[in-house]
Parts: structure tokens; C-alpha cells; sequence
């Protein structure tokens, strides 16, 4: 069977693909909107978080023999209490200023993180094979499915809707929502505004670390594979807007599936159809697909 | 004003001596980084614009340079206004959709437009890819002078500096730059004034941006090669360090800042060997291969305690003296 003149299984392959990589902007962008909402800071760095996610998973099996499934808690951990000590030390003085400071300073933190893990590891990448329990492929008929990049999809998508349901519907989830709307109301009804966004970005940065031991088997791993997906993001955010964490999830995967079948029927473009949509989209629809600023 | 004026003349006299002193390439190189610098600034520092993605001009205005000089057998004279204008052309476009957005959106767009631009020059044939643009000829302008003396060329490219730096000064002290000013300080405000923000930020986003694509032109001519490493995120990165570490919102500010940048690039391994021995640390010998790291450690410290940069830190002080205050 074909569609279009390309043969059904290379199609859903790269579809399979395309959701595979959108559950990855979906995380991410996830992380950097919740992060904004509270801290009001682009987190630059959270491509290194990604990256530092999947070094993690490498660093565990190799030096401690860790299977995949404990990394998948103890890196998101990790790296999520990397992340509250950079909160804790710099990020904090900068809320007063300027949004643009607190890019600059995560953008110099990535320069620092990708420089270090390059000086050891080297930009090659690393080998990381998939875990045992979820190799080999179903065959569903008109295509071979690869049971990894099936988890991915479901583990990326279910930690997503799990971190919607948390924010839109439980009282943690209101009190975050509260913070984002005016922090010094919050505060003066005696909730602890400064722990909240502390743990607020350990827990965005543990988001990108989860993406990244999802990514480490089936994603080059390598001191520079997050930033080569970070600035993807940028634009998947400046699309969707930083408003609606629906909205974050929807058009992360949609991008994803995007620029998988672009990959089927024009494959010189699929790096930069990203950037193409977002540039049609400020044209159409400044504030992006599900912005609510004004 | 008098003692600014003073240091510019004394700045343009070391830089009618500088050949004389230090090697004419790095100088040329300087020049070219200050020049980038200053047309960077003349967004973050006076209009309150952070673009992320100033490679783009410096990297694309340096290939249509090069391209229009090697291939097309075009003088350098035409090259540079061909890059000019390419980098003109390319503000207009990225600066009408950046445009509509405000604050930190505006420089995310920016460098996801900028990275769109890095895919293009890397999957381009003209542009030899990975490898880079080479042997782009020197030539001789207007066919009078021979440029393949670094000499010659030098005082071309300290004659490019001075202008595209006067006009940025020009730009800041015009009334335009009083509303450019207006807008970095009370967008609403400037608004309400009856100001068509957007087309004073469209304006200056195309100057900025020619003037970025003049400096890249002027590299590609001076270096003989143009590669993806100017197009790269990374470069965006740089610019921003540079005018940071000078002191954004400073007219000398920039200058500093790529002198300091580029030195350090230069340098870091001698003073990371210097480190080594001084401290017997071996960690130091490497240093020179961590030039990704030292950046990112400047960037955060520069952000953390030292946002004023050397110029501003120095104005401050200036005027603090003066008023007879003391700043901290």
C-alpha cells in the first residue's frame, strides 16, 4: 500500500518517528512554559538539562551498573536538584531585573555544562542500547513497530498529562497558577512564594532530564544534543504560546509529526520546517496558535 | 563631552599606529567583531531589543561577500555593499516578523530564525557546507589600490569601522535615537506619545543589521574564507558577550568587550600554560582546548555581579565622583 506514491511502512515509520521527537518538544516545552510562568526566565539551559538527563542514564549503567528503569527516577532527580542549586545560588537574583538576564545567565550555563561534558566525553556520541524489557518490534500488520519508540511516546505523553492534571486540577496545581498570576497575593496569604519557584524549576528541570533518559537510546547521545534540540523548542514555544499547557503539548507533538513527514516527502527542509511554521504563524497569528497575551 | 571626544581622537590615533605594533590580521579581525559588537548594541543597549541571532547577518552577508568576490569576479568594493545589503535585506525580513512580539519572545525568534539560516548555508551548494567558502581573493579597490598587503587593508577596514561606528553614534545622538530610547525605557508610554514603536524598531533592527552584514563582508575579505562558525548560535552568543562585557549601552563599550572576547580566545591557551606552571596544576594546561567553558563562565559572571561591563563600570564611577556619591 502507498500514500502519495511513498510506501505505507517507510510513512509510518517516519510518523513514528516525527511523535517520537514531538513528545520530546512536548516535555520540553512544557518545562521552559512552567518555568517561565513562575520565574518569569527563559530557561536556556534546558537543553543541557535534556543532555545532562541522558549523560546521566549513560554515567549510571556505565559506573554503577544501573539499569535503565532506576535512571529513569534518579536522573530526573539529579538533575533536578543540580537545577535548585542553580536557583538557589543565581537564578534568584536576577527575578528584579530584566527577563533578559535570566537567558543570558542560563545561556552561560549552558556554555559552562556543554564545555565540561564536551572536554570529558568528546561531541561523538555515546553508545546506550535500548533496555532488554523493550526491545525488539511488534509488527502490526502494514508496519514493524519498534517498542521503544512506543514507550517513548506513551511514557513521554502520560508524565506530560499527568503534569497538566496536577496544574489545572489539583491545589498545589492552584496555588501555581495563583503564583503565576501575582506571586505577592500568594505570598501575603502565607504560602511559601520562594520555595514554590525554587522547586518550580527543579521540577521543569527534572521534566528535561526525563525526556533525556527517554532519549538516551534512540537519540545520538552527546555533550551537544541539547542544544541542537533547544532552539527547535524556541520556536515550538513562540508557536504555541507560553500560555496553555495544553496548548504546549499539542503543538509539540503536532511540530514533531510535522517535521516527520517532512522528512518523507522533502527531506532537505525537515530541520528547518520548524522555523518556516513559526514565521507563518507570526504572520497570521502573532500571538501564536494558543498565546493569550494581548 | 570634551573628554569623550578626547578619547575618541585618542582612540582613532592608536588605531592609525596599531599596525605598526601588532599584527595588522588580528587587528583587522578586532575591528571587524567591534564593528558586529557596536551594531548589537545599538539594539540591546539603545532601543532595549536583545537579538539572539546576530550570526545570521554576520554569516550570510560574509558568504554573499565572498561568493559575489570569488565566483562572480565582483571587486571588493562590491562585494562589501553586496553584503551590506544582503544583511540589510535579511533585517527587514527577520525584523518585520520579530517585531511582533515583544521582550523575550523577540529573541527567541531571533535565533530560531537565525538557526533556519545556518540549515540554509549548510545544505547550500555555493557554500561549500562543513568546509567553508575558500580562497576568497583579496583584489584591489576600484581597481586602484591592491589590497593583498595587510596594511593597506587594515587602514580600509579601520576607514569601514570609523564610518559604520560614526553612524551608529549619529543614529544614538539623533532625535531618532532620543525615540529609540523613549522605546527601551516606556514602550506604553512611547505609544501613547503618538510613536509608531514598530516602525522605529523596524528601522533600527535594518540598521543594526547592515551594519552587522558590513562587518561580516569585511571579515570574509580580510580572513580570505567564510564559515558555518559565524553563522552559528554560538556566534549570537558571542556578540552578546562581548557587548556585555564592555558595558551595554555604552558607545566604547562594544570596542572593549571584542578586544577583551578576542584576546582571550587568542591567548587562552598561554595563560592557561602560564596557570600550570604558576600553580603546578595540571588541570590548567587544558585550558586552551576550554574555550567553550571560559566563555560560559564569564557570561555567568559578568550576569551575576558585573552587569554595567568594564565602560559602564567606569562611566558610573566617572560620575559618581563627580556628584561626589559613592557606588558600590
Amino acid at each position: 500500500m502507498e500514500i502519495f506514491g511513498i510506501p505505507l511502512s517507510a510513512f509510518a515509520s517516519q510518523l513514528l518517528l516525527g511523535l517520537v521527537n514531538g513528545s520530546f518538544y512536548a516535555i520540553l516545552s512544557l518545562g521552559l512554559a512552567v518555568i517561565f510562568g513562575m520565574l518569569n526566565v527563559i530557561n536556556f539551559a534546558h537543553g543541557a538539562m535534556f543532555m545532562l538527563g541522558a549523560l546521566a542514564t549513560y554515567l549510571g549503567a556505565t559506573w554503577f551498573d544501573l539499569p535503565y528503569w532506576a535512571m529513569l527516577l534518579l536522573a530526573p532527580i539529579v538533575v533536578g536538584a543540580f537545577g535548585v542549586l542553580i536557583e538557589r545560588t543565581m537564578l534568584r537574583h536576577l527575578y528584579k531585573l530584566d527577563h533578559l538576564y535570566g537567558l543570558l545567565l542560563t545561556f552561560g550555563l549552558t556554555l559552562v555544562i556543554e564545555g565540561v561534558c564536551r572536554s570529558i566525553y568528546g561531541s561523538s556520541g555515546l553508545p546506550y542500547s535500548v533496555p532488554e524489557s523493550l526491545g525488539g518490534a511488534t509488527d502490526l500488520g502494514f508496519m514493524v513497530l519498534p517498542n521503544y519508540r512506543a514507550w517513548v511516546v506513551v511514557a513521554s505523553l502520560s508524565v506530560c498529562f499527568a503534569t497538566w492534571f496536577v496544574i489545572e486540577k489539583t491545589r498545589l496545581g492552584s496555588y501555581l497558577r495563583a503564583g503565576t498570576e501575582n506571586a505577592k497575593m500568594v505570598e501575603a496569604f502565607g504560602v511559601n512564594v520562594p520555595l514554590m519557584v525554587m522547586l518550580t524549576y527543579g521540577f521543569g528541570v527534572a521534566l528535561a532530564a526525563f525526556a533525556g533518559v527517554l532519549a538516551a537510546p534512540v537519540i545520538q547521545l552527546s555533550p551537544l544534543m541539547g542544544s541542537n534540540i533547544i532552539i527547535v523548542v524556541f520556536a515550538v514555544v513562540v508557536i504555541g504560546g507560553m500560555g496553555s499547557i495544553m496548548g504546549a503539548i499539542v503543538t509539540g507533538l503536532g511540530l514533531g509529526v510535522v517535521e516527520g513527514l517532512t522528512r518523507v516527502f522533502y527531506p532537505q527542509a525537515s530541520n528547518t520546517v520548524v522555523f518556516v511554521i513559526m514565521a507563518v504563524v507570526l504572520l497570521v497569528r502573532p500571538s501564536g496558535l494558543f498565546g493569550k497575551e494581548k | 563631552m570634551n573628554q569623550t571626544r578626547l578619547m575618541y581622537v585618542g582612540l582613532l590615533v592608536l588605531g592609525l599606529l596599531a599596525p605598526m605594533a601588532v599584527y595588522p590580521v588580528f587587528m583587522m579581525k578586532l575591528l571587524c567583531f567591534a564593528l558586529f559588537a557596536c551594531a548589537f548594541n545599538l539594539l540591546i543597549g539603545y532601543t532595549g531589543l536583545l537579538s539572539f541571532g546576530h550570526a545570521a547577518f554576520l554569516g550570510g552577508a560574509g558568504y554573499v561577500a565572498g561568493y559575489a568576490m570569488r565566483d562572480l569576479h565582483f571587486g571588493p568594493f562590491i562585494g562589501l555593499a553586496l553584503g551590506t545589503g544582503f544583511g540589510a535585506m535579511l533585517g527587514l525580513g527577520v525584523g518585520l516578523l520579530a517585531i511582533r512580539r515583544q521582550g523575550i519572545y523577540f529573541s527567541m525568534i531571533t535565533l530560531a530564525l537565525a538557526q533556519m539560516l545556518y540549515f540554509v548555508w549548510l545544505q547550500a551548494s555555493f557554500t561549500g557546507g562543513e568546509d567553508g567558502l575558500q580562497g576568497i581573493p583579496r583584489g584591489s579597490l576600484f581597481g586602484l589600490i591592491d589590497l593583498a598587503n595587510d596594511k593597506v587593508l587594515y587602514y580600509l577596514v579601520l576607514v569601514i569601522f570609523v564610518g559604520g561606528f560614526s553612524l551608529i553614534h549619529r543614529v544614538i545622538h539623533s532625535p531618532f535615537g532620543q525615540i529609540l530610547n523613549a522605546i527601551k525605557e516606556n514602550e506604553p508610554r512611547a505609544i501613547s506619545l503618538g510613536y509608531d514603536v514598530d516602525r522605529f524598531k523596524l528601522v533600527v533592527f535594518i540598521i543594526s543589521a547592515s551594519l552587522a552584514g558590513l562587518a561580516g563582508a569585511t571579515k570574509s575579505l580580510v580572513l580570505g574564507f567564510e564559515t558555518l562558525t559565524d553563522a552559528h548560535w554560538t556566534m549570537s552568543g558571542l556578540v552578546v558577550l562581548m557587548a556585555l562585557v564592555g558595558g551595554l549601552g555604552t558607545t566604547i563599550g562594544p570596542v572593549i568587550g571584542a578586544f577583551v572576547i578576542l584576546l582571550l580566545e587568542n591567548k587562552l591557551g598561554e595563560i592557561g600554560n602560564g596557570l600550570a606552571s604558576l600553580t603546578g596544576l595540571e588541570v590548567f594546561n587544558q585550558l586552551g582546548e576550554s574555550v567553550t567553558t571560559v566563555t560560559g563562565l564569564i557570561f555567568v559572571v559578568c550576569v551575576l555581579l558585573f552587569r554595567r561591563g568594564l565602560a559602564g563600570e567606569v562611566i558610573a564611577r566617572f560620575a559618581a565622583s563627580k556628584n561626589g556619591v559613592r557606588v558600590n
